[in-house]
């Protein structure tokens, strides 16, 4: 609330900052339940290596589609893999990904979008209806385009996750952007003769930076969802590396008389979307920020 | 004796702050409004005047909520009703007017129709009757010909007018209360003057009764049988509107009736020392304590109780009314300002025009700006070094457009603006050199948005200091700290956030920043017009003592013709973007005036209920300046015929020196002003 701002005292480090935002965030239910879901799913995309109790990629034709007991808590899959080893290790690749991929959708959109809230006129129109043309070609077919040209690799996924899911940051940054561009603070700036350079860091940044995170937040849960879609097409992670979109792909043929073997990476899946999700709108709210974009779930 | 409409008993309201203190917004307030008379709420902002207003048809804002007492209204307590029975009451039996009712209107329905909502809403009116009652509302908020204005969109309406179709759609329900918020701020002087007129006139007609809430004590002198004046969430006076503006007893009031700057007085106010301490900041004593000329020791620890006067009708919360019951006439005093300029010519504009017009692709390929009729023309004003010019008139005049382009921010149609005598300034940022941006710096009306939120004041004020003086470290630092000195603020201020500081401590902040620019000029605009009156003195002076500490050039802009009086050597009055007066200050405040600066002085309120503004000309607002002749030809209430229509007005200069532009012969123009 407002008022209270008024009883807070003093500038605070960048740590305290930070840290006053998380407790912020985990203090509502939503936002705690979101944090833990992220953190979990991180601390086990690092240790899941350590801890896989088989070879994920060990196929063992005895053991086919065994129902989950003491052995193989989550049974096993149609070529005899353990489903438990393959589900804690399927969500590294999609988390490192997108991770990186939300990192160059947010550098891009965000410094293009304070670009074109910077200088207005004919020159946003035009690369605005650029970045609209683009990104109006179903990305799913610009993916798979891109993917079959140059491959799955990682070198490539990232950047071209990335460059798709980078048009709602420009437009978030653009608005932000225009919004504090009005404000008098910008036009003192720019009277006394500060470089553009020195307005858009010291002046726009610091006032357009807790919106774009927030966006670049909520890009990240749509980019996983978009990923995994990918890999169940077959254009994301290739076999033999675990993945949940590849699983959820492989098992659902056998859904009717398997079900183990399609419900752990599914679990998997919408759990990390639903985290990073209610994370992001934790974080909006920590921040006092309105978000109206709807969550991927 | 009258009945009682609303009656508010030790009501009080508050919200719960993040440590989990119960910290109060409203403290024991109650008065009761009787049927029929209209009461005016004064205070600053945060004072808790528009809570209790809202509190008054039981409404407490999200976050807030009541601690104790009741608003009664018809016998039951609107506070704890339920919203069922809330919602018969709004708008039918009591009515609110917020502030910028009118750009609340929806904008894609016409007028009509949104009058008609409010009917089948807030009245029990058929369908035929209520085509009637639309007419007769519009023509009661005297808008000309109703059936065109019903037929029309609300952006296609004036601010005054827009304002006017609130009140018509609050009047639907025939409302025995009416609360106001601060329903003319916001609007030009001379709108102000006409809507308050038409509240007066409409309070008679009605019998409804009005609560009008304001920070103006000008705007509630002129409406007000009864006065109420909020300080940190307390009434501290309520009485008899005239008694209390002519002799008030209590300091808070006394000393701010002081601060406010008269049209009949040339000089600065003196001005009330600190500001309203912010809910919850308050334990002890008196909450006016640190600001009171007449406090004692008591008062330090003892918080005085509202005492009722029978024989002045009057309730006082102070220990000490006594004292000012003696001596309270008003009798205000005020620091000349010493004529400190110099001959030598400091900026120069000859003939300048500035257009907003968009620029077909020919002229923006050949970079000219071609406009026959531009928003700004034939500027020419010659500014003296050390002088305080003031540009005057009603918002869309042009006055921030001038000094946009003179600060390099927006190219200029034609014209020369010239610095100290030879050196051409361009009124483009990019063709000046960084001395020359050094030179004129700019103080905005509304620090919240001059200053980035995300900056601390040293931040803000090292900005300059890096960019013009390269000062780095320690001698950064002491700059700052000097410069903070200047303003009167301590040092601990250097680390703080815009956000923790109050309206005055936010323009000393910008006032500093201006300064350390080391400049020859200062282009204000607006700079006291979002400030609380108790700090705008305040500001005013500080402005005076820096200039004659450092014998800097302000040119002030301003709507306010009282402030301008108080601080300005000279004055320019501006109509559609031209000059129609321009002359030593206390000449342009006497006649012989232009016909425009006549309506302009006939408008301003005084927070005196003997002295009634003069509405000379109508409140429209004209899109674009005329093709020709006088740029006021159409509102002039003594226009001469074609004359006026085909031909610029010629400059006529005054015995004393005042330049006025108008056809009518300085004598005649004489002749009607003196009655
Ligand atoms: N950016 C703009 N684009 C187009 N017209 C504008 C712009 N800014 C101001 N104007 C117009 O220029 C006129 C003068 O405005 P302004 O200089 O702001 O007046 P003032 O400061 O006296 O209120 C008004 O008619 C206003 O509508
Ligand atoms: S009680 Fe004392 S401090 Fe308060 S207003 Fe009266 S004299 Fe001043
Ligand atoms: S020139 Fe004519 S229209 Fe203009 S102010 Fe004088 S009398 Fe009025
Ligand atoms: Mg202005």
């Amino acid at each position: 609330m407002k008022l209270d701002n008024i009883y807070q005292e003093e500038k605070k480090s960048n740590f305290a900052k930070v840290s006053e935002i998380i407790i912020t965030m985990a203090s509502r239910p939503s936002g705690f339940i979101g944090l833990s879901i992220l953190i979990f799913h991180v601390i086990l995309a690092f240790i899941s290596p350590y801890i896989a109790p088989y070879d994920f990629k060990a196929i063992n034709p005895t053991l086919m589609l065994q129902a989950p007991s003491a052995e193989y808590w989550f049974g096993t899959d149609d070529l005899g893999r353990d489903v438990f080893t393959r589900t804690i290790l399927g969500g590294r690749t999609a988390l490192t990904i997108t991770f990186f991929g939300s990192l160059i959708a947010l550098l891009w959109g965000g410094l293009l979008g304070i670009f074109c809230g910077l200088v207005g006129g004919k020159t946003d129109d035009i690369v605005m209806r650029i970045v609209d043309a683009f990104l109006s070609i179903p990305w799913i077919l610009a993916m798979l385009l891109i993917v079959s040209l140059l491959g799955t690799s990682t070198e490539v996924l990232i950047p071209a996750l990335g460059f798709f899911y980078g048009k709602g940051i420009v437009r978030v940054a653009r608005a932000a952007t225009h919004d504090v561009i009005a404000k008098d603070f910008i036009v003192s700036a720019r009277a006394r003769g500060h470089s553009n350079f020195s307005i858009i860091w010291n002046e726009i940044i610091p006032n357009v930076r807790d919106a774009i995170l927030v966006e670049g937040a909520m890009r990240w849960s749509w980019m996983l969802l978009g990923f995994s879609s990918l890999s169940f097409l077959g254009f994301g992670v290739s076999p033999p590396t675990p993945d949940w979109g590849l699983m959820i792909s492989n098992a659902r043929g056998l859904m009717s008389f398997a079900y183990w073997s399609v419900i752990a990476p599914i679990v998997g899946l919408s759990s990390l979307i639903i985290g990073i999700n209610l994370t992001a709108d934790a974080f909006a709210k920590a921040l006092g920020i309105d978000r109206s974009t709807k969550a991927p779930v | 004796m009258t009945e009682i409409i609303q009656k508010v008993k030790n009501l009080s309201i508050g919200f719960k702050s993040k440590k989990g203190e119960e910290i109060l917004i409203l403290r024991n307030i109650s008065t009761n409004i009787k049927k029929g008379e209209t009461v005016g709420i004064v205070g600053e902002s945060g004072s808790g005047k528009s809570t209790l207003a809202l509190a008054m048809m039981g409404y407490v804002k999200h976050g807030l909520y009541t601690i104790g007492g009741e608003c009664e209204f018809n016998s039951s307590n609107l506070l704890k009703m339920k919203n069922r029975d809330l919602e018969k009451i709004r708008g039918r039996k009591i009515a609110m007017i917020p502030q910028n009712a009118g750009q609340a209107l929806t904008p894609n329905l016409k007028i009509g129709y949104q009058i008609d909502e409010a009917l089948q809403l807030h009245s029990d009116l058929k369908e035929e009757e209520r085509e009637q009652k639309i007419s007769e509302l519009l023509n009661k908020v005297r808008l000309p010909s109703p059936e065109t204005i019903a037929l029309r969109y609300p952006h296609e309406l004036s601010g005054g007018q827009q304002q006017r179709v609130a009140v018509a759609m609050a009047l639907a329900g025939t409302p025995d209360l009416l609360l106001l918020d601060e329903p003319t701020t916001g609007l030009d002087v001379t709108t102000q003057a006409h809507v308050l007129e038409l509240l007066n006139f409409i309070a008679k007609d009605t019998g409804t009764s009005m609560v009008y809430v304001s920070h103006d004590l000008g705007a509630i002198a002129q409406v007000s049988d009864r006065i109420i004046v909020m300080y940190s969430g307390e009434i501290v006076l309520e009485g008899p509107s005239r008694d209390i503006l002519k002799k008030p007893i209590h300091p808070y009031t006394y000393g701010l009736l002081k601060s406010i700057p008269k049209l009949s007085l040339a000089g600065l106010p003196q001005s009330m020392p600190g500001s309203q301490p912010q809910p919850g900041t308050m334990h002890r004593g008196c909450s006016f304590f640190d600001r009171c000329n007449f406090s004692e020791e008591k008062c330090k620890n003892n918080s005085p109780q509202l005492e009722y006067l029978e024989e002045l009708k009057t309730s006082v919360r102070c220990f000490n009314y006594k004292s000012l019951m003696n001596d309270s006439q008003v009798n205000q005093t005020v620091n000349k300002i010493k004529m400190s300029f110099q001959d030598k010519e400091i900026l120069n504009l000859s003939e300048v025009s500035i257009s907003y017009a968009k620029q077909k692709l020919l002229d923006q390929v050949l970079n000219r700006i071609s406009d026959d009729n531009p928003t700004v023309k034939d500027i020419n004003i010659n500014i003296k070094k050390g002088e305080t010019i003031a540009l005057v008139g009603e918002s869309g005049s042009g006055k921030s457009t001038i000094l946009k382009s003179i600060a390099g921010l927006l190219r200029t149609k034609g014209g020369i603006i010239k610095f100290d005598q030879d050196r051409s300034l361009s009124s483009d940022l990019k063709e000046r050199d960084p001395n020359d941006l050094r030179i004129i710096q700019l103080i905005f009306q509304n620090p919240d948005e001059s200053l980035n939120p995300n900056h601390t004041v040293e931040e803000i004020i090292a900005q300059p200091l890096k960019l013009y003086f390269g000062l780095k470290g320690e001698e950064l630092k002491k700059n700052i700290i000097d410069l903070l000195q200047k303003v009167r603020l301590g040092e601990f201020y250097m680390s703080r956030y815009p956000r923790q500081l109050s309206g005055g401590e936010k323009q000393r902040v910008a006032v500093a920043r201006a300064f350390a620019a080391k400049p020859d000029i200062i282009l204000c605009d607006e700079v006291t017009s979002a400030l609380d009156v108790s700090v705008q003195a305040a500001v005013l002076n500080l402005l005076q003592q820096l200039k004659e500490d450092f014998g800097t050039t302000y040119i002030f802009v301003s709507h306010d013709l009282a402030v301008v009086r108080a601080i300005s050597d000279r004055v320019a009055v501006l109509y559609q973007g031209r000059l129609c007066e321009v002359g030593p200050s206390k000449d342009v405040y006497q006649f012989p005036s232009h016909p425009y600066t006549e309506v302009l002085l006939g408008a301003v309120l005084e927070p005196d209920p003997d002295i009634k503004p003069k509405l000379v000309a109508e409140d429209i607002v004209e899109e674009k300046p005329p093709q020709k002749g006088c740029s006021f030809q159409g509102r002039c209430s003594r226009i001469l015929g074609d004359i006026c229509k085909n031909e610029v007005p010629p400059w006529q200069i005054t015995n004393s020196g005042n330049s006025i532009r108008c056809h009518i012969p300085l004598k005649e123009l004489q002749k009607d002003q003196i009655n």
